[in-house]
């Protein structure tokens, strides 16, 4: 079920919260030797230092926020689902974690239920898959960039977007959008925003 | 008496007034070299002017700045490639360090390092143990940094992988505290 975003107050440009859920995701990705990442958020350097040089990572960037923005002043946001069907070039598992962010959010429901599906699709056996919900439906036209500061700390930046939050899934929605996938954690933040870790079952 | 000048030796074959060899990288119409009083060759940064069009392969033994095209392949092993802010290029680079403040279709290998700036664009695969990505900076691809160390365990977690002490940690926000399980 979908419900109308609500007005939260306004975020600071800039801010640093803690996260349980990175600290496990990051735990489980050092378990896998030569793991790959697709990371869906926006291009940050510090980000893709701190899983290729510190975790030994290879990251896949695909900043769907960009492809987002362009969506909205060129194509419209109602063909993003059909854009997405084909956006990822990543074989059937061929990747072991996956960095969702917020972008769930931004979503409607046809695009969100392609973007799970995909991200289903790719993710290897024992795969991670780290999202965050419900961050604030705010009419705000912002984007928030996640930078890892370490292994339990996450630094929001606030960045202007064409787009804005579409999407407030309750607990329910978001299970049955990741049906194949186990939650490991899950966490509700006094923020609202809901912090998931789903794993791809062995078998 | 005459000042005496510090030059490249000259032939000696062939009459008295052969010009000085023409040195390797140089474009024609760039730079007129052929006078004895310009600076020898190695010291003046070489460099692919904006209106010069390159397509094949690219290679050299000295440093580069590109800030016009090229599309080929690009190789400069032992050297530092920089695609200027007017640059664009469609090849496969390899190089030493690879600095990106123009745009760049392809793959980027550098045994140094990448360093895409804020105005930089790459659209390709990094492979380098060192990448530096600049916020504003467009990237699309994978980046493989070629770790040599092994990943910590899962015995060990992630508890090694602390912040360099010299950085400090910063302030929490309060209000974003985590809440519950659910």
């Amino acid at each position: 079920m979908v419900v109308a975003p609500r007005q939260v107050a306004a975020a600071s440009p800039e801010s640093v919260s803690r996260s349980t859920t990175l600290a496990t995701f990051l735990t489980l990705l050092c378990a896998r030797p030569a793991a790959e990442v697709v990371d869906l958020g926006s291009v940050v350097g510090g980000n893709i230092t701190f899983l290729g040089d510190r975790i030994g990572c290879k990251i896949h960037v695909e900043d769907l926020y960009a492809d987002l923005d362009r969506h909205a002043r060129q194509d419209g946001l109602d063909q993003v689902a059909a854009f997405l069907k084909s956006r990822f070039s990543h074989l059937d598992e061929s990747i072991d974690a996956i960095l969702c962010w917020d972008v769930f959010d931004y979503l409607d429901q046809a695009a969100a239920h392609v973007l799970a599906e995909e991200s289903m699709r790719m993710l290897r056996p024992g795969g991670i898959l780290l999202a965050f919900f419900g961050g604030g439906g705010s009419s705000d036209r912002c984007y928030t960039r996640y930078c890892i500061v370490d292994e339990t700390h996450l630094r929001h930046k606030l960045h202007s977007a064409a787009c804005s939050r579409r999407l407030v899934l309750q607990n329910r929605d978001i299970l049955n959008l990741f049906g194949k996938l186990a939650v490991l954690d899950s966490i509700l933040l006094k923020s609202g925003v809901r912090e998931l870790l789903f794993q791809k079952p062995t078998n | 008496m005459w000042k005496h000048r510090e030059e490249a030796p000259r032939s000696t074959s062939g009459s008295g007034s052969v010009p000085p060899p023409l040195q390797p990288a140089m474009f024609p119409g760039e730079f007129d070299r052929t006078q004895g009083e310009l600076p020898p060759v190695k010291d003046a940064p070489v460099s692919v002017g904006k209106s010069i069009v390159i397509k094949g392969e690219l290679s050299g033994d000295e440093d580069l700045t590109i800030e016009g095209r090229v599309e080929g392949t690009i190789e400069l092993r032992n050297h530092v490639l920089t695609i200027g802010s007017n640059g664009h290029v469609e090849a496969k680079v390899v190089a030493k360090s690879i600095v990106v403040l123009g745009r760049v279709t392809g793959n980027l290998t550098a045994t140094e390092k990448v360093d895409i700036r804020e105005e930089g664009s790459v659209e390709g695969d990094i492979m380098a143990p060192r990448v530096a990505i600049a916020d504003g900076a467009e990237f699309r691809g994978s980046v493989d940094m070629q770790r040599k160390a092994p990943a910590p365990s899962m015995d060990q977690g992630v508890g090694s992988l602390t912040l360099d002490a010299k950085v400090p940690l910063p302030t929490m926000t309060a209000g974003n505290g985590e809440v519950a399980r659910v």
